[in-house]
């Protein structure tokens, strides 16, 4: 997901989040007798038969793999309440209803582990598929606030999925528009992205044009919809150790995006192609 | 430093930071821990103690194993308890290997600065130095002696260079998703003081850039998601 250009590994994958979410807790039914584990997480049990109890997912899906015990799904998991919670996920707009952090994870791994211990399992899961893709549809058409001056944003009611899936998009569009609006960032952080390739000041040398398109693809795929078509493209050019920049929302040239103090050079237009 | 400032409120909630700490147990921290290494831009602080603490569990657990197998005691308990001990031993695998993998990328850096390095644990530091002086020998000999004089420094594009120009560093201004456990009370998130400060509420996310709010993911009323 992130970019190369990117590199710095804040990404958690899917397979950590998921790690993650096995230490969420959750409630199990034992059939089998067995003495309280005392776990570096903590002590679980005492396990007598037909009564509950509660211990981390990874421990209910370990001994429910061995037949010891059926899993209580979440209260959340259950028909009525996914149908309230993707009916208020289609009625507003604007926000998003409060979930488990680990929701994803958590009933996938119950999907995979426990079928047999979710009532109506083909309903619930063709309802947290729903939530979830309106969700990700909300938070696609949700990223259009960002602008130049943002400078916080507030992800309210999302998930550990979710904002793992929209962080590479946000932290760089974030960092985009902060780097504008303080042009001396902008040329001290791309003094520092250009020392690699250094082409100093030595010799004749052709102008370097260096295009980085970022989030189109995943903007386009979040939001579905054709009505939002916003690229926003940075060509950073070096010419003798001065730069240009210039930015495209769509094909169209947002004003106050652009500094002015970008020097005697002076901003210039660029077809779209 | 130019880290973000915060009203007298953050004050009263350093105070019962050692309550919230002591309701966490080790497994709980180290977690923490790892996933705030790996959200954060720069090189964190060593978190020496927990590191120490979470060897000596697995030491423990795995001397507790032993016994049980060779007492005969229930196969069930023994492998529930082995799971136990490989969820701990990776968060601390992968902590320590994000680690090294900030050093690796910044060493040169961390080096420079006695404040990132003191961040390091010993073996991190001994790691450090290997590791330039490997990488400055094998630039020496593959390609920096047979340059022209002006261009032998590893660290400078050319002797025209003021500063160390080659040296990556870590970008401070990257924004991070972060969360609060608890009311901090208004935060400045610009220094230009244009911005009006934000609250963050306890609970929910934000996207914030880590140079505003760094100093309070080194002192744990942040955790980066």
């Amino acid at each position: 997901m992130a970019s190369p250009s990117d590199p710095h590994g804040s990404d958690f994958s899917a397979a950590e989040l998921e790690f993650l979410a096995e230490d969420e807790t959750i409630e199990i039914v034992p059939n089998m007798r067995m003495d309280p584990l005392d776990m570096t997480c903590g002590v679980f049990g005492p396990f007598h038969p037909q009564i509950a109890t509660q211990v981390p997912m990874w421990l209910a899906v370990a001994l429910k793999k061995r037949g010891k015990c059926t899993i209580r799904p979440p209260e959340w998991m259950s028909v009525e309440k996914l149908t309230q919670v993707l009916e208020a996920e289609r009625d507003s707009q604007k926000s998003f209803q409060p979930l488990p952090f680990h929701y994803v994870e958590t009933s996938r791994l119950l999907f995979d582990h426990a079928r047999d211990d979710i009532p109506d399992i083909y309903m619930v899961r063709s309802l947290i598929e729903d939530i979830k893709d309106v969700r990700f549809h909300k938070i696609g058409s949700g990223l259009e606030v960002i602008s130049q001056r943002t400078a916080a944003l507030k992800l309210e009611n999302l998930t550990a999925m979710e904002v793992n899936i929209v962080r590479p998009f946000v932290v760089r569009a974030l960092q985009t528009f902060y780097k504008l609006d303080n042009p001396e960032i902008t040329q001290e952080s791309d003094t520092r992205a250009n020392r690699r390739f250094p082409a100093a000041n030595h010799g004749p040398k052709r102008p370097l044009k260096r295009k980085q398109t970022f989030g189109f693809e995943l903007y386009t795929s979040l939001s579905g919809g054709p009505e939002i078509h916003e690229l926003l493209t940075i060509d950073t050019r070096r010419t003798d150790n001065r730069y240009l920049f210039q930015v495209w929302l769509g094909f169209k040239v947002v004003g106050p995006a652009l500094p002015e103090r970008s020097g005697p050079l002076g901003l210039g237009w660029l077809d779209p192609a | 430093m130019d880290s973000g400032t915060w009203d007298g409120s953050a004050a009263a909630a350093v105070t019962d930071d050692y309550d919230f700490l002591s309701s966490t147990n080790d497994a709980e921290l180290l977690k923490r821990a790892w996933r705030t290494e790996k959200a954060a831009p720069e090189i964190l602080q060593f978190e020496a103690g927990l590191v120490d603490r979470s060897r000596e569990q697995i030491q423990l657990v795995e001397e507790t194993l032993e016994e049980l197998m060779t007492s005969g005691s229930d196969p069930l308990t023994v492998s529930l308890n082995q799971m136990d001990m490989d969820r701990t031993l990776f968060l601390l695998r992968s902590y320590l290997r994000t680690r090294l993998q900030k050093i690796e990328k910044y060493m040169v850096h961390i080096h420079k600065n006695t404040e990132l390095w003191n961040r390091l644990s010993e073996q991190e530091q001994k790691f450090a130095k290997r590791c330039i002086e490997d990488l400055e020998e094998h630039f020496e000999k593959s390609v920096l002696s047979k340059l022209p004089d002006r261009y032998k420094s590893s660290v400078k594009q050319s002797v025209i260079s003021e500063e160390d120009d080659m040296v990556p560093e870590p970008q401070l201004d990257t924004y991070v998703i972060c969360r609060t456990k608890r009311s901090l009370g208004a935060l400045q998130l610009d220094n230009s003081g244009i911005e009006d400060p934000v609250d963050l509420d306890p609970g929910d996310l934000y996207a914030v850039r880590y140079k505003s709010i760094k100093s309070l993911v080194y002192s744990g009323q942040v955790e980066l998601v």
